[in-house]
């Protein structure tokens, strides 16, 4: 990892750590890296390119804990697959394989089991990838909360795309694939904990299809991509800002945010830079392809919302700038602390 | 989304920002307060201070209830979260709050019983569903909160509920301005008066300010345009020379108040006859407690409270932030040993804050890359 100088010093994991934002990356870059990754200088991306005998091929994992486990528009099978899915096609690859494990606590129904397997036989088939191996572990009564689902894939390199952050160069192009916010404030509405209702749903999918018609439109001008789950699209551009030293600059007008989210988000007071998305990425596209990819996006089912959010400027280094509606502008940081846990 | 887009307008607000800097007397400078916390937030959030004239200085007042708790009063009431028959309940601004041996969030993660609500009747109906605990509800905040805190205690008498009770820290604004008055060290030309405590209490108990003190103070609303169009209210009483309380967030707040909210207030808190404030130190008559008819459900009485006095950490000034002498970047722990990750005072957690505002949203607008560690 880039800067080697993160020190993790926190006494106990807390739920912050968990979160997606500035403690996250701290107890990955601080902490595991450095065990586990000795040596590794790249900074650190949705999944891992390697080689063997000759064969490139990405691999990636991930754990599901989201509470409760079904919620308007998927569960937690459905994101298992997706977000899996999601992490290799960001990083430029297509899913060709899955592996599962579930923990499950004793006492949980079997239907609820037999539904997120078969949620996830669902997803799979529509990501068209298989799931290939799999393992059980069962807990005692109260060591965890109902089943948590972790997923492992690997795939195949997409032909002609290289993702890498250090690539980005002031005059790129910013690009969002659709409204974002909607996962994380339906987990939110869904718990029930607040006197609150919309007609909202996850936006769970696979975003496979989408990337690869912008890898086919604007292949070569494709610097990074980030699916901005936890902490939200404001801490994957941090993310970027940090990793390759530029400024992200954002047009407030053209985020796009449905009604929905944009009211839970003004009562809560929450961001909607800040909310998980499950079905959305980012990618920054080089100016002379980013209007073809766009487009691409916008013919491709399910991307007719896609946008150009914004561009990279040499200024201010590092940070990411949302230029207001009237001529103001405002910081915006990587998510700290955790106002929304376990939404994925 | 209808009610909140057309006071973000951007023309209208070209406008009312073109107006402000013909109003200002370039050869003067102005300090206006914004009172209120969430005034602080809305004024970084929509990067107001980009289209103010340079000579227009907006100071953050004290008007952050999480802020200007004293430490001693958030170790109090987890003390009461170690007892291990007690839920805490409080709202999800205190849970990052340090006390002397951690924040909420931190008990919570050692096993203590923390939950976040989103109202006192939420903490009420977590008593009825846990008749064999305790639920103790941390209730901060200025008169904004303080009538559902009231309602909340009437509808636990009535329904001769035992297992629940308040740890009062409600605070009231008036007192807290006049501080800020007497200070000598603030030097404030105008006021932009809190919105949502007024749609409470009115727009009168701010007369004093206006007849006894000579600064002008015009009660605002939360958007962008609430606050240009109440600066440039308040720029027409200083160049008239005028001195009086104006409302431009009339389409909620009542001149009179609400008198039903006030009138729960006065059935079941009574005033304090002095209250610690950071920063501020004792103000008298700043705070409320709980009537004696609702002793029962007063949690000072129910569990033994130590009472803790704690000094904040010698270094943080967030007291000279709070009363608007310093700015946030100028104390010296801000954003090296003080950041939202780790806060050493309150202002760099609540989103109210001014030192969390200016973090956020401000401070590495020149590209001061931002540390993890």
């Amino acid at each position: 990892m880039g800067s080697g100088k993160v020190r993790f010093n926190d006494p106990q994991i807390e739920m912050a750590h968990g979160a997606g934002g500035k403690a996250s990356r701290r107890l990955i870059e601080g902490l595991l890296v450095p065990i586990l990754f000795d040596g590794c200088s790249e900074p650190l991306g949705d999944a891992a390119h390697l080689q063997l005998d000759g064969i490139q091929l990405a691999i990636t994992t991930d754990s599901f804990v989201v509470k409760p486990l079904s919620f308007p528009g998927g569960s937690i099978g459905e994101l298992a697959v997706n977000g899996t899915v999601n992490d290799l096609a960001v990083s430029g690859a297509r899913a060709e394989a899955l592996a599962v494990t579930y923990v499950l606590e004793a006492g949980l129904p079997t239907a609820v089991l037999e539904a997120e397997a078969q949620a996830m036989a669902r997803a799979a088939k529509r990501a068209g990838v298989g799931i290939v191996a799999g393992d059980t572990k069962v807990v005692e009564h109260g060591k965890a909360d109902q089943m948590y689902v972790t997923t492992c894939g690997i795939g195949r390199l997409i032909a002609g795309v290289a993702v890498a952050p250090r690539s980005v160069r002031p005059g790129d192009k910013i690009i969002l694939s659709g409204p974002i916010g909607e996962h994380g404030i339906t987990i939110l509405l869904a718990r029930g904990e607040l006197d609150l209702e919309a007609e909202l749903w996850s936006d769970t999918r696979s975003v496979l299809p989408l990337v690869e018609a912008l890898a086919q439109a604007a292949g070569p001008g494709i610097r990074w991509m980030r699916d901005p789950t936890r902490g939200g699209v404001a801490t994957s551009l941090n993310e970027l800002a940090r990793d390759c030293g530029l400024g992200v600059h954002l047009d407030e007008e053209s985020i796009p945010v449905r009604d929905t989210v944009r009211g839970a988000c003004e009562l809560l007071g929450l961001d909607p830079l800040h909310i998980a998305n499950e079905g959305q990425f980012l990618a920054v596209v080089a100016p002379e392809f980013a209007e073809a990819g766009l487009e691409a996006l916008r013919r491709t089912p399910g991307g007719h919302e896609a946008r150009t959010l914004g561009e990279m400027r040499e200024q201010p280094a590092a940070t990411v700038i949302v230029n207001t509606r009237y001529g103001g502008s405002r910081v915006v940081d990587m998510l700290v602390g955790d106002p929304l846990p376990r939404i994925c | 989304m209808r009610f909140v887009d057309e006071f973000r307008d951007p023309e209208v607000i070209g406008r009312t920002a073109e107006e402000i800097r013909r109003l200002a007397d370039p050869g003067r400078h102005y300090r206006i307060m914004e009172v209120c916390g969430g005034h602080t937030h809305a004024i970084y959030r929509f990067g107001l201070k980009d289209v103010l004239p340079p000579n227009l200085e907006l100071v953050h007042g004290p008007g952050c209830p999480v802020c200007v708790l004293p430490m001693g009063r958030i170790d109090d009431g987890l003390s009461m979260a170690e007892n291990p028959e007690v839920i805490f309940a409080a709202f999800g601004d205190m849970m990052r709050v340090p006390g002397t041996k951690g924040s909420p969030l931190e008990y919570k993660a050692r096993g203590m019983d923390v939950r976040i609500v989103y109202s006192p009747a939420d903490a009420l109906k977590l008593a009825e569903n846990n008749p064999d605990r305790q639920v103790m509800f941390f209730a901060i905040g200025f008169e904004t909160t303080a009538p559902s805190t009231a309602l909340t205690l009437m509808r636990a008498k009535a329904l001769g509920l035992r297992n629940f009770s308040v740890f009062c820290n409600h605070v009231t604004i008036i007192p807290a301005i006049r501080a800020i008055l007497d200070s000598p060290d603030t030097r404030i030309d105008a006021f932009i008066g809190p919105g949502h405590v007024s749609t409470i209490i009115g727009c009168r108990p701010y007369e004093w300010i206006a007849k006894d003190e000579g600064k002008p103070i015009v009660i605002s609303g939360f958007e962008p345009l609430d606050l240009l169009q109440s600066i440039v209210m308040l720029l027409h009483q200083l160049k008239q020379g005028e001195a009086k309380v104006e409302n431009q967030y009339k389409r909620v707040v009542p001149w009179e108040g609400n008198r039903s909210a006030l009138g729960a207030m006065a059935e079941v808190f009574a005033l304090r006859p002095y209250f610690e404030w950071r920063g501020l130190g004792f103000i008298s008559q700043s705070a409320l407690r709980l009537r004696e008819t609702f002793a029962q459900w007063d949690a000072e009485q129910r569990f033994s409270v130590p009472g803790v006095r704690v000094t904040d950490p010698k270094a943080a000034q967030c007291g000279e932030v709070l009363k608007g002498v310093l700015k946030p970047a100028q104390c010296k722990l801000f954003g090296g040993e003080c950041t939202p990750e780790h806060p050493v005072g309150a202002l760099m957690v609540s989103s109210e804050g001014s030192c969390a505002a200016h973090y956020n949203y401000e401070h590495r607008k020149n590209g001061v890359a931002s540390g993890l560690g």
